[in-house]
Formats: structure tokens, C-alpha cells, sequence
């Protein structure tokens, strides 16, 4: 599962830990996020993000 | 004398030539009592660099400054840390007026000029780690994403061990001193926390991940120097323990009780909660928004445990200065915190519903559904405010450190 960076603050998306602070836990690839599903630090959406 | 705005010197090669603000009191909505400064930096090298420049008006007490040491038309180099309008306002006309031969930003602070002033100005991009040669001194780059802004980044003068941190260890404090043992250490401290509570909390763990690898590249701190109040020259470890400790967010036994008011319905239901935290020990601030700036909330709830809201409901919703603080607060990201809610209404009574829905988005642990009255409180109600208070302050005591 690849990771995925955040365009504006630089935050990865690592699949293997999630965002168990917003409801997403360890294993979610990020093509399966939710809709609705942002940046943790920044607040950007899921199209800000490039593979890494 | 040419000019009565002379330039500071800060270290063999580094000049201070910034402007002072001492009247500005409204930041976008964080009030600056103590008004600000915008610092902007010359580096006399055999190349010679100006870092940032100040807001729009104040551009012609930057010029004076530099003029006071040197001929701003031998400026070669214009580096542009941070693209928020109080240090980049000045940088069209710095630019006319020095025509440097290179301008250059983090290669988001390129796109973020680009989309401030619209092709008026060539901005060269610098990466991460970047050096930069001034002939007899080298500047290095690092990205400091998020802190505040994405563009935001650190410049680093190796020679001087001096690091340029733009609005990082920053405070609005007007002065006419520059340097941190030259001021009262009560107003620095208290002025900086203000500072990391309205700016940079959202971004507390970027602040941690920035303070490791600060530490890890072993970079020798001689001198911080920020975009804003004063240069740190002596405390710079106090200033560095003291981020990191308002980025973990450690709770204290400290509670925050924010309200407004109608009629003091909610406002006797304060104060009763208030005799209850106190009771357990804790320590209590009492805000009521009708007197308060949002600004110094976040300023108390840096350190606090506990959040405790209450509001009336006013045509269905929340009194407006309670909406108005809830979503400053909300959006500043303050973790680690229990709370409640309480208010009183007259028929329909949505005001604590809408309180517990905002600090479940905060996530804050909620203690108890929350206390509402129908118009004023009696006694039995105002007893219950007074075990609610008891109950978050025995958790407190169980869960937090002292307030310092």
C-alpha cells in the first residue's frame, strides 16, 4: 500500500498506521478513505494528496 | 543624522531594520494590547541580503533603517521567509526600490507571491536544505510547513549561528528594545504564549516534529530571531522548553469557564460551577464573553484541563459571542481537555445541545450531558452546577498535573 503525501503542509498518509484520531484505522489503503476525509493538520482535501 | 530610524545591530554581520507598530491592536480577530513589531533582517555579507520586509505602510521606516547602515541599492539578495502580507507587504516596493538581483522563497512562498501580487514579482524557488553562499557567509534553508503557513520556512547563518525563524518564538510586543534580557521576562513569557495559543496551536505537532529535527541537525543556536517582538539572545532554551511543553498540551488542573449571559441565568450557573472546580482544587478562570476577547480564552486554555461552556439560547441558537468564540476555539485545535456544558433558555432551549455538538467536534471528553434550566436557576439547580464543577475538578486532580 503506498503512501501519500499532502501537497500543502507536507503531511503522509501512512496506511499501515491511519488516522486513528479521525476514525480511520491501521490498514486503510487511501483510495478507500472516506468521502469527506481531510488533512489532519492542514484541513486539505483527498486532492492535494500525490503518491509518494 | 539622516533619519531618526537607525538600524540595530545583532551580531558582527546582522542588522535589525524592521519597523514598530505600537498602535495595531486587532490581528485578525487575536488582540495585540501590547501592539507588535515586524522584524526585517540585513545580512552584511560580501553579498548583502535582506530577510522579509513589513507590512505596506511601514515601508519607509524599514528603508530609513537600512539606509542608516547601507546603501539599500547594494542590496543583491531579497529572501522571503514568510509570504503573510505583515512581512511581505513592503516586498513590491522593497523590490522596486533595491532591484536586487535575486528574490527567493520556499517553493510554496513562490506560488503564494505569485498569487498575492500577480506576476509583479520573479521569486526563485529554494528546497528544503538548500544553501545559499553570501561570498564570506552561507545561509541554509529549511521547510517549516504549517508553522504557520505552507510557505513558511526557517533561514539558518551558519557563521553566526543565527537562525532566522519568522513568526516561530515570535510575539506581538511594540518596543523599543530588541533584544529578550533587555525586557521583563514575565511579559515575554506571557506575550509568547498568547502568541503559540492563537497561531500555532492548530500545528502542535508539527511544532514537536520541527523542535526534534532541530535537534537532531545539531544546529548551534546562538541567536533566534524572529518576524515579530523580540531577538532571542539569552533565553533562547526557555523559549524552546517552553514550546515544546505548550505542544505536548498536558493538561493542568486548571479549568477554563467561558459564557455569556441574558439576564445572569447563565451567569449564576457559572459562578456556582466555578465554587465547585474550586472546591477540588482546581485552578478557575471565569470568562465572561461579554467582557472577554477570544484571544485571551485561548490564551488561559493553553495550560488548562477542562473546558467549561455555557451560553442562553437566543432565537434558537447560541448568543453570538459564544458562537463566535466556540469557533475560534474550535478551530485552534486545543487537545487533552474535559468540559461541559450549561445554559439557561426561555422556551426552546438548543444552546446546549449546539455546545455539546462543538466540543464533541473538539473532542473534548465530555463530562456529564450537560445543565439546563428553563429561564433562572433555584437552588437545586444551582446545586447541581456546583457538584458538576466538583465532579470535573476531582477528575482534574486525578488525571492532571498542578497548574503552574
Amino acid at each position: 500500500m503506498k503512501s501519500y503525501e499532502c501537497g500543502v503542509c507536507g503531511y503522509v498518509y501512512d496506511p499501515a498506521k491511519g488516522d486513528p484520531d479521525n476514525g480511520i484505522a491501521p490498514g486503510v489503503p487511501f483510495e478507500d478513505l472516506p468521502e469527506g476525509w481531510t488533512c489532519p493538520i492542514c484541513g486539505a482535501e483527498k486532492d492535494q494528496f500525490s503518491p509518494l | 543624522m539622516k533619519d531618526v530610524f537607525q538600524a540595530v545591530q545583532v551580531t558582527d554581520h546582522v542588522y535589525w531594520v524592521g519597523a514598530i507598530d505600537w498602535d495595531i491592536r486587532d490581528f485578525h480577530g487575536y488582540t495585540t494590547p501590547r501592539g507588535s513589531t515586524y522584524n526585517a533582517y540585513l545580512i552584511l555579507g560580501d553579498q548583502i541580503a535582506l530577510l522579509d520586509t513589513v507590512k505596506a505602510p511601514f515601508m519607509g521606516e524599514m528603508m530609513s533603517r537600512i539606509a542608516s547602515v547601507v546603501d539599500p541599492q547594494k542590496i543583491s539578495v531579497l529572501i522571503s521567509n514568510h509570504s503573510e502580507l505583515d512581512h511581505s507587504g513592503g516586498l513590491p516596493a522593497a523590490v522596486e526600490a533595491i532591484r536586487p538581483g535575486k528574490v527567493y522563497a520556499s517553493a510554496v512562498g513562490v506560488r503564494t507571491l505569485q498569487e498575492l501580487f500577480h506576476g509583479a514579482l520573479e521569486v526563485l524557488p529554494l528546497k528544503d536544505g538548500d544553501r545559499l553562499s553570501l561570498g564570506n557567509l552561507n545561509l541554509t534553508f529549511l521547510e517549516t510547513r504549517m508553522l504557520h503557513w505552507p510557505d513558511s520556512m526557517f533561514s539558518y547563518l551558519e557563521e553566526e549561528a543565527l537562525l532566522f525563524s519568522q513568526d516561530a518564538f515570535g510575539m506581538h510586543l511594540a518596543s523599543l528594545d530588541r533584544f529578550d534580557d533587555e525586557m521583563d521576562p514575565d511579559v515575554l513569557k506571557h506575550e509568547a504564549a498568547t502568541y503559540f495559543a492563537n497561531i500555532l496551536l492548530p500545528y502542535a505537532p508539527l511544532v514537536t516534529q520541527l523542535l526534534a529535527r532541530v535537534g537532531n541537525l545539531g544546529l548551534r543556536l546562538g541567536i533566534v530571531a524572529p518576524d515579530h517582538g523580540p531577538i532571542w539572545r539569552k533565553d533562547i532554551p526557555v523559549i524552546l522548553d517552553a514550546y515544546g511543553r505548550w505542544a505536548r498540551q498536558e493538561p493542568t488542573r486548571k479549568a477554563v469557564v467561558v459564557y455569556a449571559t441574558m439576564w445572569h441565568s447563565t451567569e449564576r450557573m457559572a459562578r456556582a460551577l466555578s465554587e465547585g472546580l474550586k472546591a477540588e482544587g482546581a485552578e478557575v478562570r471565569v470568562m465572561a464573553m461579554d467582557h472577554v476577547h477570544r484571544s485571551q480564552v485561548a490564551y488561559e486554555l493553553l495550560e488548562a484541563g477542562a473546558l467549561i461552556c455555557g451560553s442562553p439560547t437566543l432565537n434558537n441558537h447560541l448568543l453570538p459571542q459564544m458562537a463566535d468564540v466556540m469557533t475560534y476555539l474550535k478551530g485552534l485545535k486545543p487537545r487533552n481537555l474535559m468540559g461541559a456544558a450549561f445554559g439557561s433558555y426561555g422556551w426552546s432551549g438548543e444552546s446546549v445541545r449546539q455546545l455539546n455538538d462543538i466540543l464533541v467536534e473538539m473532542k473534548v471528553e465530555k463530562v456529564g450531558e450537560g445543565i439546563r434550566v428553563k429561564h433562572r436557576p433555584d437552588a437545586g439547580v444551582l446545586a447541581d452546577c456546583y457538584a458538576l464543577g466538583r465532579e470535573i475538578g476531582e477528575r482534574l486532580r486525578a488525571k492532571a498535573a498542578p497548574a503552574a
